[in-house]
């Protein structure tokens, strides 16, 4: 079930000496120079200097910095590569800071063995990604280990961004009262990279939702909506985030399970699985925390409606909200303009001391959504 | 999602919450006897949908959490082994052994621990692999046992010889006879596993319902099915009926899956098996027949089968025989978490105590700090 095919190879590779990655290739000599060659075709610009170290200028009081490696197998799935992945995750780190994604240094561990060709559609697909999001891959480095010491490719990709306003976009900024505003359907990462690897057939190629979060981001600041904290829901999922979010605001949680989208086949596939949605990875998927309304707060007791409680979350959707054009509003209809399906409210932040986070579920029912203690296992029954 | 979103539907959960309540008239005490229920149970608050007169207890319905310590030790001990690929269910690799030692451990350590699927990933495993021993870590209760018959089957008529399985097959009707045969025994009604029953039918629970003059009902796992089983289980019970009813008819038969059923017979006769927390039960385990015993991991390893004594201050034996609540536990949530089990219904995400700490430890402490363990 390769997706290789999908990747669009605009260049040819650049001529190899050899089909494969030897130890040679990290060793300094001249077929680690090829190497250097094949990224700098792909990365490099009319005016790149080769040396120990990049300079760049950035303008700004603040910049945003992160980091983050890359292992996943296979290389190759449904919806994006390893590639991809390691722009899309770096960038996607930087816009939850409130920042415009810059430059990203990228440093490959190549396994001894790996063919060239794979080489050059990750770094293709690397390319790609980063002109999506505007960022340009400015520095890296290359080591080789012998075969069966590495996965094929391990990637690790640095990234600076600026960050161009005053707010505190943090989960410290999260306060009750909040909207938690959510992009699109969750866990399809996760059980793409399951389906692949275990063999598991469904009707439907289900591919992951792995996708630039810069450009939405950008357009919530360019919008000046006040957002108190955004985070991209990757490894343990939407509950994990959700979770370290109430500890690090001490507020509460309150979400809302039939707002939450998940598309049937992959509900299907955590069905079989015995996995809850709400822990599975996503890799294009954020939620944002906006007040409900920074208008005038004695507006809300105007509306007998609500009886002073607040805009519910189904009025806050609804076309005909009294508070449409209020901060929430606004940014779910720019997450809509880049994320048109299922970007939705999914609950809200309440006072409790306790750092819950409650779901209601489908039945009407209450029940905490706490943190996994380890990864999750697929259940027997 | 078909076949789901209806029977997760709020109005109607409602509608048997109240009809539970409207005929309710005295206490009444009924046990799931499901890991998957227990899970549904907790994870959708269907007993806090109840009225306070009926208690639900949560039986040892969880197949990974009754899996002896013994026999956790035998497979961590043949995983060790070089030559050995130990297969297993997911959730089994996190419970840990009697030196607090799991096959995630071993994993790490060296072993080759695979997560399987289908049992009958086992046997591909093994033909991938001629020059390993693919060892099965055979878990479950009669759902999975069918798997289990065919693999071994399909093993001996391709002439696999490096499979084998380390058999920790359990059976549920013992199990409901011991708890209702104790003298402690508070179980007015029960729910019958669905999944079970549409292996094994529903025929031998007849026998149990009359001997021991209590209602049984076959029931779904999710909370419309559970509700709706309860509300059929309390009429039972109000109107003195005694029979065995079945509420997840759209899966389950009164005979069953015949053709599974004489796949286990042939490959599998009944033993006596050592439950954690519970202790040994008559013939509520399987075990390979005569004809099949090259493929009993037991032999081909040379490993004997020996009672372990457990740690006293899990009460997890009263637990699963009802006669106490997870949060009554002095260790509940303090000295036993998921991330450090004392004893088997922590361990599984579908063991009781496990299911109690994950979606409820809040709420059974009202009044006192909560319970929140890093």
């Amino acid at each position: 079930m390769s997706d290789r095919t999908s990747v669009n190879l605009v260049c040819p590779i650049p001529l190899q000496q050899y089909p494969h990655v030897l130890m040679a290739h990290g060793g300094g000599g001249k077929l680690m120079h090829q190497l250097v060659q094949m990224f700098l075709t792909a990365f490099g610009t009319a005016d790149t200097i080769q040396h120990d170290a990049v300079t760049l200028e950035l303008t700004g009081n603040k910049i945003a910095f992160t980091t983050d490696s890359y292992v996943v197998n296979p290389l190759f799935f449904p919806g994006g590569d390893i590639g991809s992945l390691a722009v899309n995750g770096t960038v996607n780190d930087l816009a939850m800071a409130g920042a415009r994604p810059l430059y990203l240094s990228v440093s490959f561990i190549l396994e001894e063995g790996l063919s060239m060709e794979i080489l050059w559609q990750v770094v293709q697909s690397m390319q790609q990604a980063a002109e999506k999001s505007g960022v340009q891959i400015v520095t890296g480095d290359t080591k080789v280990v012998d075969r069966g010491k590495g996965d094929g490719i391990f990637i690790n990709t640095t990234g600076v961004g600026i960050i161009e306003h005053a707010r505190a976009i943090a989960p410290q900024s999260v306060q009750p009262g909040d909207l938690i505003l959510l992009n699109g359907d969750l866990a399809r990462h996760g059980i793409a990279i399951m389906a692949v690897r275990e063999g598991l057939e469904f009707e439907t190629t289900i591919e992951s939702d792995s996708t630039p979060l810069a450009e939405v981001v950008l357009d919530l600041l360019a919008a000046d909506i006040e957002i108190h904290c955004l985070r991209d829901l990757t490894r343990g999922g939407l509950a994990s985030v959700l979770n370290e979010i109430t500890t690090a605001a001490k507020v509460g949680i309150e979400i809302d399970e039939s707002l939450i989208p998940v598309r049937e086949d992959v509900q299907g596939a955590c069905e079989i699985l015995g996995f809850d949605p709400l822990y599975v990875a996503n890799e294009g998927r954020f939620v944002a925390f906006i007040p409900q309304q920074d208008r005038d707060k004695l507006a809300l007791k105007d509306t007998p409606s609500d009886n002073g409680k607040g805009v519910s979350l189904r009025a806050s959707l609804d076309p005909t909200c009294p508070y449409r054009g209020c901060a929430s509003q606004r940014a779910l209809e720019i997450m809509r303009s880049h994320f048109p399906h299922n970007a939705v409210v999914i609950g809200k932040v309440i006072e409790d001391k306790n750092s819950l986070v409650t779901l209601k579920s489908k039945i009407g029912s209450k029940r905490i959504i706490d943190m996994l203690s380890g990864e999750q296992l697929p259940r027997i029954c | 999602m078909k076949f789901v979103d209806e029977y997760r539907n709020a109005e109607i959960a409602n509608k048997y919450a109240t009809a539970i309540a409207s005929i309710t008239t005295r206490p009444w005490t009924i046990m799931e006897i499901c890991g998957g229920q227990t899970h549904s149970i907790v994870k959708y608050g269907i007993d806090r949908l109840l009225p306070p007169e009926i208690t639900l207890i949560h039986g040892p319905g969880c197949p990974v959490c009754v899996t002896s310590v013994d026999l956790i030790d035998k497979a961590i001990a043949v995983a060790s082994r070089p030559e050995v690929i130990l297969c297993s269910f997911g959730d089994m690799l996190r419970v840990p052994g009697s030196k607090s030692q799991d096959l995630l451990t071993v994993k790490a350590t060296g072993g080759d621990v695979r997560i399987v699927y289908s049992p009958l990933d086992a046997v591909k495993i093994a033909q991938q692999n001629p020059e390993h021993q693919v060892v099965l870590f055979a878990v479950g209760f009669e759902t999975t046992v069918p798997t289990t018959a065919m693999a071994v089957y399909q093993a001996k008529q391709l002439g696999i010889s490096n499979f084998s399985l380390l058999v920790a097959h359990v059976l549920v009707p013992p199990a409901m006879k011991m708890i209702l045969a104790s003298p402690n025994n508070c179980v007015q009604g029960f729910l019958a596993a669905g999944h079970v029953c549409t292996v094994t039918g529903y025929e031998e629970y007849q026998a149990i319902a009359l001997q021991y003059n209590i209602p049984i009902v076959v029931t779904g796992f999710e909370p419309v099915d559970i509700l709706q089983g309860i509300y059929m289980c309390v009429k039972q019970l109000e109107t003195g009926t005694v029979e065995v009813e079945n509420q997840y008819a759209r899966s389950v038969s009164f005979v069953g899956n015949r053709a599974a059923q004489q796949l286990v017979s042939a490959v599998f006769e009944t033993a006596p098996r050592q439950w954690r927390g519970i202790g040994t039960i008559d013939d509520s385990g399987l075990k390979l027949r005569a004809e099949y015993s090259e493929f009993d991991a037991l032999n081909r390893f040379r490993l004997e089968i020996k009672p372990i004594q457990e740690a006293t201050y899990c009460i997890s034996g009263a637990i699963l025989q009802g006669m106490k609540k997870p949060h009554q536990c002095p260790a509940f949530g303090n000295k036993c978490t998921p991330e450090h089990p004392l004893g088997a219904p922590m361990v599984s995400s579908e063991g009781a105590c496990a299911a109690y700490y994950r979606y409820r430890q809040l709420v059974e402490t009202v009044g006192e700090p909560p319970v929140h363990i890093q």
